[in-house]
């Protein structure tokens, strides 16, 4: 009885390797076992990739999946099939859960869950003090043992500085990369979008792009300070990206990631109170989107990640000022990065690609991210010249707030493998 | 012309001519107003609900008035939080009452965007009367009435609004509606009170009331509430008088035919001293006269033909 799993005749895209061919994949045993033309071993599954593009499961380093604490919004079992469906075979979730996931047995919680009912790979993010409350630091040694993959408090932005310098140089010792939600409240305050003429015209209270930059620089300065690694996370406005192009070339140990939605939509399209455009760090202004650009191109911005945040519609049916922030973005993603960051030559569709794979999977330290021979064999084929259009019903997430809704983006996800087991398969 | 909106949002989006239209209309109302009889027949068997989670006067016993002279129906309903007390959402509660089978909806909140959820979901009428800071628009369409009336025209006019500028949805809607109308706009107030980029709007800023008044045909004073400086918006409110309240003396830089202006309530004493909101050069108790024609042509425009 013959094993194995052949995908033939795609087009091979792997950053790591910088290769980009026509050629085959054989998988076994939940391995790669050979890259190649024509390959002539003898397989139980075959996938026909012709007119397709075969990439390294793409890696989300930055979503939440809710649970535990609000089930009705996403679950494990249906944040990580919205995530096969995008093309994810990685994720990592944040730990603004209820309760945070402050606690060993809160990180082995959710890997119990990722491995009971979860469709992609899990990656729990644990959180940098205690309840995610700023006061005192989480049990880091033991929250890695138990597998946390890094240290968060998203959501909150860490305020006592002597406190943040403590958990870099604690991190040091554990060689985790602590992802800081740059936020000062003080400024946002009751804000809702972007500060402007359209929070102006709208009467809406603004959230002035300083929130951002006074936090990042701050966490540049304690990076420096420390000499740890420090990972941005949703970086959103034109002096972020200076402030860390500066950084980067005074020697930081310093990453970071800036969202899809941040790339296609600016402040201007917030004119009808669609409480789907309610997102934190809020949409920017047009002079901000081509900044983030232009970091992409430069690597000061390292790693596209969604910042999928499920809510339900009843949150999402309150005003503007009640509803909460966040959108989904797991099944959108790799069709907005086509569309904005590809198709409009900001980088070649290798470059981009390894925004969502190999360089996450650098800065998580994790053996992800790319297709190489004996290498687990997650693996994304997508199709470049199938369109879609984002409609509520087809969205595996539990939620649907997206507002991508109507919108006709290109680039399908075909299939996603993982360990060479086929998890998501489009329905034609 | 015909003006066929099933809803009045804002004034950001209606055309210089349907501004024109409306207050034309307003015209024949306000005539309605002055005769023994005040009461006409022209929306009879319908019903409209007041919906306001936001405590008003004015605005509210104005459209009340509006309504009972055009012989609708009402219902009303007040709350004092955004969101009912019995966790009951704001779209839930309009639907209920639509279900009672309701013409249309006139709505106060302190959201900017409800009347927009409304209108979006709703297949009746809705009328915002005040949301958030965002938009008032019959307010604006009654100063611009009653602008129209005493100087026969809007064009050209200096006209002065002077406070709290950014949590002002009066401000907003008479940016607008002045701008389209062919007013030179000034804004003024301290520096925190002004939102980012409004001259984007067509206005222009000042921080001196003494610069802003200067040559101005209308000065609009608009109302700072007193708990402003405790958000740290104002050192303090004497010393905002000191420098935004309206006297005699600054007054005088403006043209001798100015008129002064107020939305209401009136903080006397704060944005003016009793003696001018009483002068002959204020036109406060126009506006609110005004107010009641200019609501039951808005009225009348939306529902009347359906």
């Amino acid at each position: 009885m013959p094993e194995g799993l052949l995908i033939k005749g795609g087009r091979v895209l792997d950053p790591a390797s910088n290769l980009d061919e026509i050629c085959d994949v054989f998988i076994k045993e939940g391995k790669v076992r050979k890259i190649a033309r024509n390959i002539n071993l003898s397989y139980s599954e075959l996938i026909d990739a012709s007119d397709k593009i075969v990439i390294p499961g793409l890696i989300d380093m930055h979503v939440h999946l809710r649970e535990p604490g609000r089930e009705d919004e996403e679950t494990i079992e249906s944040g990580t099939r919205a995530a096969a469906r995008g093309g994810f075979t990685t994720v990592c979730c944040m730990p603004n859960t209820d309760p945070p996931i402050d606690d060993p047995s809160l990180v082995k919680f959710i890997y119990e869950q990722a491995k009971n009912k979860g469709v992609v790979e899990v990656l729990p993010v644990a959180t940098i003090t205690k309840n995610r409350e700023g006061k005192e630091l989480s049990p880091m040694g033991r929250l890695k043992k138990a597998g946390a993959i890094a240290f968060s408090d998203d959501g909150s932005w860490v305020t006592n500085s002597a406190l943040m310098r403590r958990a870099l140089e604690y991190v040091k010792m554990l060689s985790l990369p602590i992802i800081s939600h740059c936020e000062d409240k003080s400024l946002s305050a009751e804000g809702v979008m972007n500060e402007g003429y359209f929070s102006t015209v709208n009467g809406l209270a603004g959230i002035p792009r300083e929130a951002e930059e006074v936090a990042i620089f701050r966490d540049l300065a304690l990076a420096r300070m420390t000499d740890s690694s420090l990972h941005l996370a949703h970086v959103s406005t034109a002096n972020s990206v200076r402030l860390i192009r500066e950084a980067k070339n005074t020697g930081i140990k310093v990453t970071a990631e800036v969202t899809p939605h941040h790339l296609a939509i600016s402040d201007e399209g917030i004119t009808d109170f669609n409480t789907n455009t309610k997102v934190n760090p809020p949409f920017r202004g047009k002079e901000d989107i081509e900044l983030l650009k232009e970091s992409l191109r430069d690597n000061t911005i390292d790693v596209i990640a969604t910042d999928h945040a499920p809510h339900t519609v009843e949150e999402k049916e309150r005003d503007y000022e009640e509803a909460p922030f966040g959108i989904i973005g797991l099944e959108t993603a790799l069709s907005l990065v086509l569309r904005e960051v590809v198709e409009k030559k900001i980088l070649s569709l290798m470059q981009a690609i390894a925004r969502l794979t190999v360089n996450p999977a650098r800065i998580l330290g994790i053996d992800r991210g790319e297709i190489r021979e004996e290498v687990k064999a997650n693996i994304t084929i997508f199709d470049p010249g199938k369109s879609w259009l984002v409609r509520e019903e087809e969205f595996l997430s539990q939620s649907s707030n997206s507002p991508f809704l109507g919108w006709k983006l290109p680039g399908k996800v075909e299939w996603t493998i993982i360990g060479g087991k086929i998890v998501y398969r489009s329905e034609k | 012309m015909n003006f066929n909106r099933k809803d009045l949002l804002g004034i950001e989006s209606l055309s210089k001519e349907e501004i024109l239209f409306i207050l034309e209309t307003a015209k024949s109302f306000r005539e309605v107003l002055d005769r023994p009889i005040k009461k006409v027949p022209t929306l009879r068997g319908k019903t409209v609900v007041n919906l306001f989670f936001e405590s008003s006067t004015r605005t509210r016993m104005s459209f009340e008035l509006a309504e009972k002279r055009l012989s609708a129906d009402i219902l009303n309903f007040s709350a004092s939080n955004s969101s009912s007390t019995k966790g009951e959402t704001l779209l839930d509660t309009a639907r209920n009452i639509l279900a009672m089978k309701v013409d249309c909806f006139v709505l106060r909140h302190s959201t900017p965007g409800t009347p927009h959820l409304l209108a979006k979901e709703l297949p009746v009428s809705i009328i915002n009367a005040g949301d958030g800071a965002h938009e008032h628009p019959t307010q604006a369409l009654l100063d611009l009435y009653t602008i129209r009336e005493k100087k026969g025209k809007i064009e050209g006019l200096k006209i002065a609004i002077v406070g709290d500028i950014a949590h002002s949805r009066v401000a907003r809607s008479n940016i607008w509606g002045m701008c389209k109308l062919g007013a030179k706009v000034r804004v003024c107030g301290p520096p925190t009170l002004i939102p980012p980029l409004i001259e984007k709007m067509g206005v222009e800023v000042f921080y001196s009331l003494e610069d802003a008044l200067t040559g101005a045909d209308i000065v609009m004073m608009l109302r700072i509430q007193k708990e402003r400086q405790n958000k740290g918006f104002l050192p303090s409110n004497s010393e905002y008088i000191d420098f935004f309240s309206l006297n005699e003396e600054k007054l005088n830089l403006a043209k001798p035919d100015v008129l002064v202006m107020h939305p209401g309530p009136v903080n006397r004493g704060m944005e003016l001293p009793a003696r001018i909101a009483d002068g002959e050069k204020s036109i406060i108790l126009d506006q609110v006269t005004n107010g009641v024609a200019v609501r039951m042509a808005v009225l009348y425009l939306l529902l009347a033909k359906k």
